[in-house]
């Protein structure tokens, strides 16, 4: 029985006066990769900033590794292996795109990824390694962002609506590539807005409504019923 | 002559400007970060390079291996136990604090040295000159701009070609991000302070060799200092040598017409610049 990376128990969070989650219950298990659904505003990107720390949160509330996270800093959640590939790319615009790819090596963790392994993984990156990153297209961008979080080594990536303002085309590339960047033991958590992407690469799902999960199950199992009806709130 | 004479004095008075404002600039960039106690921390390096000097026998010059470490650790303390606090969305709060830790430092520095103007003794160096086709030029002017030549260059070698100006880099860009990437922040900024009065209490030593000072001077190397940062530009330190070159040139150019003018030329340059460039001369930050 694997045991589970991360847990979260009854997590709530706040931005001063509006809550944004309402007691979330999830775990993610060793090597799985899971996905997180919900419309705009449904908290997704609150329960990422929530999870990676940027957030602060009530005692006891997440563990990874069955150690309680909860109050500790961002950076020091990184460094235990947690990495993120945050809604928007936001690339570090003074740094070019191989010093962005550096700087996701600070945590110092050792594993299979290295500038090398990423430019392999995307060999566009390298011919672009010197220019700013800003000047890269959308989705070359989303490929340093990808990158940057794999140069940590972490043990859990979280991508955060990695095909949001990118053309289909290159969804469809950055999906196909998604299965050789999780395997070897990564767990993973993809909040998407695209279900049947969501659906395709992850093993179970959660949907969440107005901060709260509306469906749990497996992700080849759920139902279009029960996803609209989580998705939407419509009876 | 005369005129080139000028030019080639208020371009070496500008090293030492550009001294005054590289840590200015150093913290502005990284952390959005306006210290009105600048000026004073350039008299307390002074004052502590006098301590030294009078304790110990050593040149000031050697006084740097003591003092540049010293206020490099009072930076790092400062930054961790105070200002990161103050730090936020509000430009306001250090604003405040930083000018509460002037009038603070200026009150220390008179109860402990007195009111009465001090200097520090630098032997033959003070008066030594070479000629150069023509022209008189202190070594001490000369050594200055020198040195400031290659704070700036080692400043900036730092920033873009090491793994701590990569963090400062992607701290000053995106701070939440940065966390992600495990960068504690705090201790960032506390490094950042640290680096901006390790070159601080070089402006101080400097400064203290070539004129006397007082613990109420300090506000006066803050305008000089804020004003070579601006008209070179926020975020460009090499812009910032730039700006402290002109206003030297400004200042002692205006006091070869007139003697009384040296300052309000000085003024007057920033003043043009400002109209002509809002953003300084070469702005890396907008």
């Amino acid at each position: 029985m694997p045991e589970p990376i991360l847990q979260l128990h009854g997590l709530d969070a706040h931005y001063g006066d509006f809550q944004a989650l309402y007691g979330v219950d999830m775990k993610v298990m060793e090597g799985e990769v899971l996905a997180i659904i919900g419309s705009n505003g449904a908290g997704k990107t609150t329960l990422m900033r929530s999870i990676t720390g940027l957030l602060s949160n009530g005692p006891a509330q997440i563990k990874y590794r069955g150690v309680d996270i909860s109050a500790q800093r961002a950076d020091e959640i990184a460094v235990q292996g947690l990495a993120m590939v945050p809604e928007g790319r936001q690339l570090f615009p003074s740094l070019s795109v191989r010093e962005n790819l550096m700087i996701g090596a600070q945590v110092g963790r050792k594993g299979p990824w290295d500038l090398d392994a990423v430019y392999k993984l995307f060999p566009i990156l390298e011919e672009r390694k010197d220019q700013q990153s800003t000047s890269l297209s959308g989705g070359q961008q989303q490929m340093v962002a990808i990158g940057r979080a794999l140069m940590a080594n972490p043990d859990l990536i979280l991508f955060d609506e990695i095909s949001l303002g990118l053309a289909p085309i290159i969804i469809k590339d950055i999906y196909e590539a998604l299965p050789g960047i999780i395997g070897e033991g990564m767990s993973a958590i993809i909040v998407e807005q695209d279900i049947s992407k969501a659906l395709s690469v992850s093993s179970r799902v959660y949907c969440l409504q107005e901060g709260r999960v509306s469906l749990e199950g497996a992700s080849d199992t759920v139902s279009r019923e029960d996803i609209s009806r989580a998705y939407f709130g419509i009876e | 002559m005369d005129w080139l004479n000028a030019i080639v004095q208020g371009t070496l008075l500008g090293g030492l400007y550009a001294l005054f404002a590289a840590g200015l600039s150093l913290i502005f960039g990284v952390m959005r970060l306006v210290n009105i106690a600048h000026g004073d921390m350039i008299i307390l390096a002074a004052y502590l390079g006098l301590t030294v000097t009078t304790a110990t026998g050593l040149h000031p010059l050697l006084a740097l291996v003591l003092v540049v470490p010293t206020m490099g650790v009072i930076g790092y303390v400062l930054q961790r136990g105070l200002l990161n606090q103050t730090l936020g969305d509000d430009l306001l709060p250090p604003l405040l604090v930083t000018f509460g830790l002037s009038v603070i430092i200026q009150n220390g520095l008179l109860e402990v040295y007195s009111a009465d103007p001090q200097k520090m003794d630098a032997g033959a160096l003070e008066t030594a000159s070479v000629a150069v086709g023509g022209l008189n030029l202190g070594v001490l002017p000369v050594l200055t701009f020198a040195v400031a030549v290659a704070v700036i260059w080692g400043l900036q070698w730092t920033f873009y070609h090491t793994a701590l100006g990569r963090a400062f880099r992607a701290v000053s860009d995106n701070q939440d991000i940065a966390q992600l990437m495990g960068l504690n922040r705090r201790h960032i900024f506390g490094v950042a302070m640290a680096l901006a009065l390790g070159v601080t209490a070089i402006a101080g030593i400097l400064l203290g060799i070539r004129t006397s000072f007082d613990p109420s001077i300090g506000g006066g190397r803050l305008i000089f200092g804020f004003e070579a940062v601006i008209i070179g530009g926020l975020g460009n330190l090499w812009g910032t040598l730039v700006g402290g070159v002109i206003l030297g040139v400004a200042q002692t150019v205006g006091a070869k017409i007139d003697p009384g003018w040296q300052i309000l030329s000085g003024h007057l340059a920033f003043l043009l610049i400002l109209a002509i460039r809002p953003n300084g001369l070469f702005p890396r930050i907008s």
